[in-house]
């Protein structure tokens, strides 16, 4: 068991995805059961991996037995492990709250497979040491992502489509980059492919692979200019859709990037890093402005993750240790924070509390979801001990670290901005509407559930992070 | 609902067409390996005839044939086999997907055989009962759109 | 020249201009169509070789040299796969806009989005 466990969370998550329909068609209670299980059973096996890399090194798992470089292989170290477990334990913790929306909304079977499927896509992202194979579990991740966030009906249908051709468009640009990288060296294997370009990377192959692949990633992470299809998306869908996919969906695409550019690519001649840095950079204040001033407090959040998706491009453009070290633990902190907050809008919509952020008041009536959404905007403006004073902390370091005053300047006018809308959101939450409804019952067990344990995780991630940093990120940050 | 076509050439042309089409599409899948063909070609062979078989002969002739929950458990049930298949090779000492590792009595080179043939069929199975479900699901929706 | 490759250029940019230009969603879908076949194309063409035969062995292997290369063709059929996909949910979606709204066109939808609700919205519409 302890070789297999570089593929055991997508089988897992893959199993679930597949028993439920069957399930589903027998009895519909057991569908949440099932998918809390098969996603905690994924993340079990993913924090598996993290403590075996952590012992034994970095893991490499040729599928179908055939060996690389002709072979697919999984491949398991420090940073890809951080990955699959945090992805898997935010959306564990997003599949717990969801129960009650979903009871409400999309029939049950048809929501968890799909969201099995997608976190089946993004645990294959994350593990996988071949270029096409991340572009396959990547469009499987895709193709379920574009079914949940049009599953809302009205304006989701047309935020949904508009997510289909912008997503088909990143990871065609994905494949065409892929296409050409393989016709200069002949190999689509990630490590290969790593010694191979060092010596053709004068050629304009090379370099129009470098740009597709770079700028269909960015699509898909929603990076700056190419965030198009982000705010309609992550607003219209069910709530129950967007707490499981606005943690961790850009996050993975964010992952492939850093790896291929990292790891692979590394693009010395070409200004490839100062670009996605400063795209960053322009993303973490334009999305900063845009969320402030929005009046939807989905809107909001989904500008918000506009915003901090350009910390994470900002530190992997960086590509210093301390920056990169910010940015990976950056995926982690917002992840936990966006899951907390979108669950928290859940649990007011539960209520009958409206997505606008006028109606929105829940006050002392809801006394866990209303403290649990402070602890999340303190973490997102980054104050201590919550975990996202850290990671903007290293990013700091790692700016100045690289002589680049002004990203540093960048990062400080980003957290004055997330002070402006968070204060704005957390005040429609705490005081009670204005229009005076009665007190409302507190969110369901499950969600309350999740809201504690996703705060949990914040300030333990904030309290815990030296150690983190020092033995999982670090080493994956110095490759 | 669809009706029954108004011709008798169509209709008994289809009634003979469409047992040749499907065994033609056994055909493919079984020659996957040294020819064009394999799982997903065979699968979208095997659904296009059920898609005939209502445009043709009517929706009744599909349905009397064609239950849609059961359609929806065969096509999960194909990508259930394509995993066991590889969790079969795991459990039989291999990496994920190994066939030469399968636990049956035959030599690595026919395990190898063996096991694309199970997923293809797997595949198979997956997308022709996806592509009938599809179907199935648009014509119910057009009569009361 | 490489006559065959400015083919695939050309179609990408078709695709490209219809995703963009066309106002009708069914035609940007049939843009995006066109787009990732182009792409198929360009992948197809790589593993073209100068008096080369079809990656399919009749029998025994021979001259391995003699044979295109089949890497690309086992890749595509899981592009042309993810593409029918794709193409599948976007016409699902398409198919529930024109229930809801009566049009494809992006400015009638766009305006029929903005009135206010009525009863074409629909159960599963808002939050």
């Amino acid at each position: 068991m302890r070789a297999h466990l570089p593929i055991l969370p997508v089988l897992l998550s893959l199993a679930g995805a597949l028993l439920l329909p069957l399930v589903g068609l027998a009895t519909r209670r057991a569908a949440w059961s099932l998918a809390v299980a098969s996603a905690g059973a994924a993340t079990l096996a993913a924090a598996a991996g993290l403590v075996d890399v952590l012992v034994r090194g970095t893991q490499r798992y040729p599928v179908g037995g055939w060996p690389p470089p002709w072979g697919i292989e999984l491949v398991l170290d420090p940073l890809s492990a951080f990955m699959a477990t945090s992805v898997s334990g935010v959306s564990t913790l997003a599949l717990l709250g969801a129960g009650a929306g979903v009871a409400a909304g999309v029939g049950a079977p048809v929501f968890y497979a799909l969201a099995l499927i997608a976190l089946t896509g993004f645990l294959g992202m994350i593990a996988s040491g071949d270029l096409f194979n991340v572009f396959v579990f990547l469009e499987i991740a895709s193709i379920s992502s574009y079914a949940l966030v049009a599953s809302g009906g009205g304006a989701a249908l047309v935020a949904g489509f508009r997510y289909v051709v912008l997503g088909t468009v990143g990871a065609s640009f994905y494949l065409l980059g892929v296409g050409l990288l393989y016709a200069l060296t002949g190999t689509l294997n990630m490590a290969d492919l790593a010694a191979r370009l060092p010596a053709v990377a004068d050629s304009p192959l090379f370099v129009g692979g470098v740009a597709f692949v770079v700028i269909g990633l960015a699509i898909k992470m929603g990076l700056f200019p190419l965030h198009g299809w982000l705010p309609d998306a992550y607003t219209y869908a069910p709530n129950a859709v967007s707490t499981l996919l606005a943690p961790v969906g850009t996050k993975a695409a964010a992952y492939a990037l850093a790896r291929t550019l990292l790891y692979v690519l590394r693009p010395e001649g070409l200004p490839v890093n100062a670009t996605v840095a400063w795209a960053g950079g322009a993303a973490v204040l334009a999305g900063g402005v845009m969320a402030a001033r929005q009046v939807d407090s989905r809107r909001l959040l989904a500008y918000s993750s506009v915003s901090q998706l350009g910390y994470i491009a900002l530190g992997l453009g960086l590509a210093n240790a301390p920056a990169l070290a910010g940015a990976y633990f950056h995926v982690l902190n917002h992840a936990l924070m966006k899951a907390a907050l979108f669950m928290v809008v859940g649990a007011a919509g539960l209520q009958g509390r409206g997505p606008a952020l006028r109606t929105l008041g829940l006050g002392p009536a809801m006394p866990v979801t209303t403290v649990c959404a402070v602890v999340a905007a303190l973490s997102m403006v980054g104050v201590p001990p919550v975990g996202g004073f850290f990671s903007k902390w290293y990013l700091l370091q790692g700016a100045i670290e690289a002589g680049q005053p002004l990203l540093a300047a960048v990062v400080l006018v980003g957290t004055l901005l997330a002070l402006v809308y968070m204060y704005r959101l957390t005040e429609s939450v705490w005081f009670p509407a204005p229009a005076g409804r009665g007190a409302a019952p507190e969110a369901p067990a499950p969600v309350l559930v999740a809201l504690l344990l996703l705060t949990v995780a914040m300030v333990a991630a904030g309290l815990a992070n030296a150690p983190i940093v020092t033995r999982i990120l670090a080493p994956a940050a110095a490759r | 609902m669809i009706e029954r076509h108004d011709s008798v050439v169509v209709t008994t042309v289809l009634r003979l067409l469409i047992p040749v089409a499907q065994l033609f599409a056994l055909y493919v899948l079984a020659h996957g390996h040294e020819s064009p063909g394999g799982g997903f070609q065979a699968g979208v062979i095997l659904g296009a005839t059920y898609i005939l078989l209502a445009l043709g002969l009517g929706r009744e002739a599909l349905d009397r044939r064609v239950n849609e929950p059961v359609c929806l458990g065969i096509a999960v049930g194909g990508v259930l086999l394509y995993m066991l298949t590889g969790v079969a090779a795991m459990a039989g000492g291999g990496t994920f997907l190994d066939y030469s590792a399968l636990p049956l009595p035959v030599s690595p080179v026919e395990g190898r055989f063996l096991g694309i043939l199970f997923i293809e069929t797997g595949v198979m199975f997956g997308v022709a009962a996806t592509i009938v479900v599809l179907f199935c699901r648009l014509a119910d929706r057009g009569g009361d759109a | 020249m490489n006559y065959p490759y400015w083919v695939a250029v050309f179609l990408l940019m078709l695709g490209l201009y219809v995703m963009v230009a066309q106002r009708n969603l069914l035609k940007k879908l049939v843009g995006m169509n066109i787009f990732q076949t182009a792409i198929i194309l360009f992948f197809l063409l790589l593993s073209v070789k100068r008096h080369a035969t079809l990656p399919i062995v009749p029998g025994t292997v021979g001259d391995v040299r003699g044979f295109m290369n089949p890497l690309p063709h086992a890749l595509m059929l899981t592009a042309i796969v993810v593409m029918v996909a794709t193409t599948g949910v976007a016409l699902a979606i398409l198919i529930r806009l024109h229930t809801a709204y009566g049009s494809l066109e992006e400015r009638v939808i766009a305006e029929r989005l903005s009135a206010p609700p009525g009863p074409a919205a629909g159960p599963e519409a808002g939050r």
